[in-house]
């Protein structure tokens, strides 16, 4: 019983996280039905700069309590994550919007490609230690044991989503967003300006994504220029799981893998008998995305994904 | 490409002299190259191997217009069968099966016989083969199932997530029963041994073959059996591209709805673009394994699907030619950088700025992106405007528009 709610609480954690990425995904898929491949490497950007904010601060004030410099490294990385987003929006799909789709899927895995070696010139390719910020006193909650870093990440999770669907649903621009993602054409009849609309959500995706990666950081103590991929592509499992394109999909979709992927760590070795270890706990994911395509390609909160053309 | 034609409907007298003209380049190339050294054919077979690679993701990418992400899976699992089934890994497996449960380990080494318990399944290149070709495009038909009602992006994904899955089993897949060796890999691999004669050469003749009369350095032979398939490879995809299937493929590229509309069963005809492309990444893969004698799961990384797709994006996606010149392009790069720019860095600079591997990694993203935006037919597109993608004709349309409405 123990190991299920300390599962639980992981998948908690691990969901929130596949959550903030998950959006990314799941808005930009919104609005021009595009995978983003280079997510997940927006995401690498936005743990990166965070470590090094850390380290300047370090170097210049030291002594600063560890959690103003952990609040200050994920203000600052956003910044830059989104820039990095929003050029790579500018360069490599704007051009690209009426293009048959192999197109600007070719140009996001090359853009990946590009920033992940940008990424080791900077960085080196060794992995990075991302130093403990937050009491390492662990807290209890009825015999499971929580960080602080993961309660931060739970509250940090769940107060950028709320932010997100307060955007979404009551600002002007949310309904801007809601409408291209409805229909570009015709959203640009009624005065949307939708290219500033695409922009604004590579932004949000970028921000979103900047916290997860620093806290991601955070959490696992370790970053490295090519950590983007496995969280990428699990965070868009997550998304398809919740049905792309839908917001509350993504949420959703990432909690419910992240608790998914948890339990199936937990417990895969009791369920093949000690033939498989926790060391598979990356399967869980594709799993899920096999399945879910197969059984219900338009996923939880079910909005039509079938080809269009 | 003003010299050498390939383009056989049009000038067909040119394209078979300049055809006749690059074999024997081809074949009086290992011997000069050789001079300098048998690495420098090493780098030429695997130069030959990535280019069988590009020519089947090219029937996936290029003519059914579907994003393979994690091609080099394909090869993975064609090198891993050879691994286990041409070398002392089978015994091993055995062995951990023994330690497992000893009573399912007995049946099986009463099953498999005392030799194989000892030795390992030594199967030959015959079986080997087409069972890496048949495997793998199972593998391929697997994959591309779930994603055949959806838009090609799906593929892209889920392929992309069986390129890291297929790492975590091969890295993993050695306890508590051993069927991969883990992240040491399988050592030992048979070389190929063809009509009995094995082309790493006899025990103590120094890796030298005879053939006949003739003897040649190991690399060469290899390189022969290479260049032979890359021929076969080229023939068979030319034949496909233009046969009923290549226009179907072509048809669902251009437009999936409408050649429905036309009576192609999509789904087998997509499933067929899959497991073809897979089983000629599973054939490479075979070879590999012989070649090197030993896999681990290093070689199967993401950068080398990467690798596969820049080359089939550079020279011209679903042009033969093209590809191929892509892939004579792209495998010569990382030599060329070793070879011509850390040296050209070291005399600028006094010390190497950008390494050649990060500098490989760089031009590859650089250009998918760069190819693209600005020439998505490639460096070398096809002559006929129907062979190329929509991509190219896209935007010359909008060129020719552009013209008319400035005349």
């Amino acid at each position: 019983m123990e190991t299920f709610v300390q599962q639980i609480l992981n998948g908690l954690v691990l969901g929130s996280m596949y959550a903030l990425i998950a959006l990314g995904y799941t808005m930009v898929y919104g609005v021009l039905n595009l995978i983003n491949f280079a997510h997940g490497d927006v995401l690498m950007i936005g743990a990166m700069v965070g470590l090094t904010i850390i380290k300047l601060l370090n170097a210049a004030f030291p002594g600063l309590p560890g959690g103003v410099q952990l609040a200050i490294a994920i203000i600052g990385a956003m910044p830059v994550a989104m820039l990095v987003n929003v050029a790579i929006e500018r360069i490599a799909y704007r051009r690209l919007r009426n293009a048959p789709r192999l197109a600007p899927l070719i140009t996001a895995i090359g853009v990946s490609i590009l920033l992940r070696t940008f990424a080791m010139m900077i960085w080196g390719r060794s992995p990075l230690p991302f130093p403990q910020l937050l009491s390492s006193e662990p807290i209890m909650i009825g015999g499971a044991v929580i960080s602080h870093t993961q309660v931060l990440l739970l509250v940090l999770a769940a107060v950028a989503m709320g932010a997100l669907v307060f955007l979404v649903e009551k600002t002007k621009m949310g309904r801007a967003m809601r409408a291209v993602a409805e229909n570009p054409r015709v959203a640009g009849l009624m005065g949307v300006d939708s290219n500033r609309v695409i922009v604004s959500t590579f932004a949000i995706g970028a921000a979103l994504a900047a916290v997860a990666g620093v806290m991601w950081g955070a959490n696992y103590a370790s970053i490295q220029f090519a950590m983007g991929t496995v969280p990428g592509m699990k965070a868009f499992s997550a998304a398809v799981l919740g049905g792309i394109g839908n917001i509350y999909g993504a949420m959703i979709g990432g909690i419910v893998l992240g608790i998914i992927e948890s339990l199936g760590a937990g417990y895969i070795g009791d369920l093949t008998g000690g033939f498989l270890g926790s060391n598979y706990q990356d399967i869980f994911a594709f799993i899920v995305l096999i399945l879910v395509l197969t059984v219900r390609p338009s996923g939880i909160m079910g909005e039509r994904v079938a080809d269009r053309a | 490409m003003a010299l050498l034609t390939f383009d056989t409907t049009h000038k067909p007298r040119q394209s078979y002299a300049s055809m006749a003209v690059l074999l024997a380049a081809m074949i009086a190339f290992p011997f000069i190259a050789s001079q300098f050294g048998n690495s420098w054919v090493r780098i030429l077979d695997m130069a030959l191997l990535y280019i069988m690679l590009a020519l089947g993701l090219n029937i996936v990418v290029g003519f059914a217009g579907l994003l393979d992400l994690g091609y080099i899976a394909f090869f993975a699992v064609g090198a891993y069968l050879t691994g286990l089934l041409s070398s002392p890994q089978f015994a091993a497996l055995l062995e951990s099966v023994v330690n497992y449960s000893p009573a399912l380990g007995d049946a099986l080494v009463k099953l498999f016989g005392e030799q194989i318990h000892t030795d390992g399944i030594h199967l030959s290149v015959w079986f080997i083969v087409p069972l890496a070709g048949l495997v793998a495009a199972l593998f391929g038909a697997l994959l591309g199932a779930p994603t055949l009602k959806l838009r090609g992006d799906y593929l892209a994904i889920v392929t992309l997530g069986f390129g890291e899955i297929i790492r975590i089993f091969m890295n993993n897949l050695n306890d508590p029963i051993n069927f991969t060796n883990g992240p040491q890999g399988i050592n030992l691999i048979d070389p190929i041994r063809i009509f009995g004669v094995s082309l790493a050469g006899e025990a103590g003749s120094k890796a030298t073959v005879h053939i006949g009369g003739l003897s040649m350095p190991s690399v060469n032979a290899y390189y022969f059996l290479f260049l032979l398939l890359c021929i076969v490879t080229i023939f068979m995809t030319g034949r496909l591209q233009h046969s009923r299937l290549g226009r179907a493929w072509v048809a669902i590229r251009e437009d999936e709805i409408a050649a429905k509309a036309m009576g192609i069963n999509t789904r087998n005809v997509k499933l067929l673009a899959f497991s073809m492309g897979a089983s000629f990444g599973g054939v490479a893969g075979a070879m590999f394994a012989a070649f090197q004698g030993f896999v681990s799961p290093e070689s199967f990384s993401l950068t080398e699907s990467i690798a596969v797709l820049a080359m089939v994006v550079l020279g011209g996606i679903g042009h033969i030619p093209g590809v191929v010149m892509g892939g004579v392009l792209l495998a010569a790069l990382p030599e060329v950088l070793r070879h011509v720019v850390e040296p050209a860095q070291q005399a600028l600079f006094g010390k190497v700025v950008i390494e050649a591997e990060v500098l490989r990694q760089l031009l590859y993203g650089l250009a998918m992106v760069v190819i693209m935006l600005y020439r998505p037919a490639g460096l070398w597109p096809s002559p006929n405007k129907e062979d190329r993608p929509a991509a190219a004709l896209a935007k010359e349309e909008a060129e020719e528009d552009a013209e008319e409405s400035r005349a």
